[in-house]
């Protein structure tokens, strides 16, 4: 075990992998000039800085993908996507089916989002959901620095394109990383707390928020488990039900808006695979249906705080405390 | 099929067969709207100089991208024109298994990769096939078509930028046809041509005679040799025309009368059998078993795709994912 922060474990990941494989390159805007390490190691054949244009950045990853190579490509800040929107989601993710499975897209598309450095809504935008709801694609986004990296090293080797967003307010936190290879294969989700009475279900920072809420309800008495999904698509639907027939109750958090939210899909699956187990309604917290705001307390109340959620979870444990299931 | 490909080294008998192939091929998809419903098709007729022209200049290891008027592409290539049909009636027997419909066919064993009918999304899509070249080694170009259209798009100069700053062996063909979609380019471009838009970015280029199928031969093979030394991009115009409207079924009411008629009187079959039998490479009845030739072809490719069979619905959701 090392400590090191988030950013460093993407970056020991690319090097593992680099090293690992020949056919892994990275490119983006600024690319080479920021990862020095890379370029040293691997060159400027494999490690590029690109204009500053990126519908072509991801159009050239997805035709390198599908003709041979493995592309990483940065694309910065994720409501950069939306130049890359046609890229990513027309290409990237529908030419393997559209070609009757002639061509794979084996490629990474890394993005940062996520409140954190007061940077407001056009480089701030958790908009992860909208690639979940494409065909094709993956989507990650972790919460450890470990986990950044086993995904990392996961995503470079899968054969479908793969969204990976960095949570802004995580990139320099420190943590645990193993060395070596370590990977975390993608569509596992990890119960980061087990408890009894409730589930937190929740990804990237927030996850880091409901332990904290977990904390403070233990001095409760609430026993809460907390589920960090990691991956967004595929969906660890198994551990998410899992922990919602043991406990009974659900919150789902993120910092990301709440209409057709990621947390709107769980709850979905939850009420339709595991509405006997349910104990109580299952509560969504999540970002406003706003920008997110550049004011460094707003956008730091624009994700939700472990006093809500515990608020919520306190609502829900009162509730059914003595009451047994009524269906 | 007993059709052959013309290759680099063709004979200018070998090109009008090619094309005749082609002007069959969408006659027949012409006929199929006649008789009645019929999914949508961009028809190629009228372009099939371009398309013989540039393809008979490549070589095997070469590949492809192309756009949603690609039958003359993949025909040229030397496609199945009954899995290319079959693909387009929605047939598991065609490239995609059907899942294509005639838009986005690609043939990897081809090289005809990557077929993207939004408009531009060749050109976003190529300088990565020529990265793949330029690293994983080869000695073949990467050959992107489009239309004027798509060289509207921002995309265009964001590819071209990219292909020359990286030094990628790119040959843009942009066959400018005048017409995109149910706009005439007048009203979408300063100026008629899109060659003089590769300059600024320190590419090459000419415009040809794009129904001038020796012409355009001529053309591609001086472009390919320059891309396959260089490995460099250049942009090469094919200056042509659609004979019919935009898609089927054929409708042409909103096009000048004059400018069809034009045109027409430069149709690329037609100019080249004129100049085959004022040479005397050929008589009227070779011309007319070479039709025929290619008619019965399309038949039987055109009852191979007619009885093939659909998909299984269980195949509605699979292989989204690798
Ligand atoms: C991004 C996008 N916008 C619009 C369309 C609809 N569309 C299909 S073909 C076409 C015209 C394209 O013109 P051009 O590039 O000149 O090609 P041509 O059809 O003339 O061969 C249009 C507008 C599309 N498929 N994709
Ligand atoms: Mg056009």
């Amino acid at each position: 075990m090392t400590q090191m922060t988030f950013h460093d474990a993407v970056d020991q990941a690319l090097h593992e992998e680099m090293a690992r494989d020949s056919r892994v390159l990275m490119f983006g805007e600024g690319t080479a000039t920021k990862r020095k390490g890379l370029l040293k190691a691997f060159g400027p054949q494999r490690v590029r800085n690109t204009p500053l244009a990126e519908g072509i950045i991801a159009g050239t990853a997805a035709g390198a993908a599908a003709t041979g190579l493995r592309p990483v490509v940065d694309l910065l800040f994720a409501p950069f996507l939306c130049f890359a929107m046609d890229e990513l989601v027309n290409s990237a993710g529908k030419l393997r089916y559209m070609s009757g499975g002639q061509f794979s897209f084996p490629m990474v598309a890394l993005a940062m989002t996520g409140g954190g450095w007061s940077v407001g809504a056009q480089h701030n935008h958790n908009l992860e959901a909208w690639f979940v709801h494409a065909p094709g694609l993956k989507v990650v986004m972790p919460a450890t620095p470990a986990d950044a990296k086993g995904l990392m090293k996961a995503a470079i080797r899968d054969e479908n394109p793969v969204l990976f967003f960095v949570d802004i307010g995580l990139a320099f936190a420190p943590g645990e990383v193993p060395e070596g290879e370590a990977l975390i294969p993608l569509g596992q989700a990890a119960v980061r707390r087990e408890g009894t009475d409730l589930t937190l279900i929740s990804y990237a920072k927030t996850v880091h928020t409901c332990l904290a809420a977990a904390e403070a309800l233990a001095a409760e008495g609430v026993s809460t488990e907390v589920v960090d999904l990691r991956t967004l698509k595929p969906l660890d639907e198994a551990t998410i039900l899992a922990s919602v027939r043991k406990t009974g109750r659900a919150v789902v958090v993120h910092e990301a808006s709440r209409l057709c939210g990621v947390g709107a899909e769980v709850a979905a699956l939850i009420s339709e695979q595991a509405f006997d187990a349910l104990r109580a309604p299952i509560i969504r917290l999540t970002g406003p249906d706003a920008p997110a705001p550049a004011s460094y307390p707003l956008e730091q109340a624009f994700a939700p705080q472990a006093d809500a959620i515990v608020a919520a979870a306190q609502q829900l444990v009162a509730r059914t405390l003595e009451a047994a299931p009524i269906w | 099929m007993s059709l052959s490909t013309p290759q680099p080294g063709s004979t200018r008998l070998e090109l009008l067969a090619a094309m005749l192939r082609i002007r069959a091929y969408e006659e027949k998809i012409v006929a199929f709207h006649a008789a009645g419903p019929f999914p949508n098709v961009c028809t190629s007729v009228g372009q099939e100089a371009a398309a013989v022209g540039v393809v008979s200049a490549l070589r095997a290891e070469d590949q492809i991208l192309t756009n949603h008027r690609s039958a003359g592409h993949l025909l040229a290539r030397g496609a199945d024109p009954g899995r290319m049909l079959a693909e387009v009636m929605g047939r598991s027997t065609g490239y995609c298994r059907g899942r294509s419909g005639t838009l986005h066919i690609s043939v990897k064993e081809l090289g005809v990769v990557l077929t993207s009918t939004i408009v531009g999304g060749e050109l976003s899509l190529a300088p990565g096939v020529a990265l793949s070249r330029a690293m994983l080694g080869g000695e073949g170009i990467v050959v992107c078509f489009f239309g004027d259209g798509a060289a509207c798009e921002g995309i265009f100069h964001e590819s071209l930028n990219l292909a020359s700053v990286w030094n990628l062996p790119v040959l843009y063909v942009c066959e400018n046809n005048q017409w995109q979609a149910f706009v005439h380019r007048k009203e979408t471009m300063v100026g008629d041509h899109v060659a003089p838009w590769a300059a600024p970015y320190g590419i090459d280029s000419l415009t040809v005679d794009g129904n001038d199928v020796e012409s355009v031969r001529k053309a591609a093979l001086h472009a390919a040799a320059q891309v396959r030394e260089t490995r460099r991009p250049f942009l090469l115009e094919a200056w042509t025309y659609r004979q019919r409207g935009h898609m089927e079924p054929h409708d042409q009411s909103y096009v000048d009368p004059a400018e069809i008629e034009a045109w027409m009187a430069k149709d690329p079959i037609s100019r080249l059998e004129a100049r085959l039998l004022a040479e005397g490479e050929c008589t009227t009845a070779d011309l007319e078993a070479l039709h025929a030739e290619a008619r019965r072809a399309i038949d039987e490719a055109a009852e191979f795709a007619s009885t093939s069979p659909y998909p299984d619905l269980s195949d509605l959701a699979t292989g989204v994912y690798a």
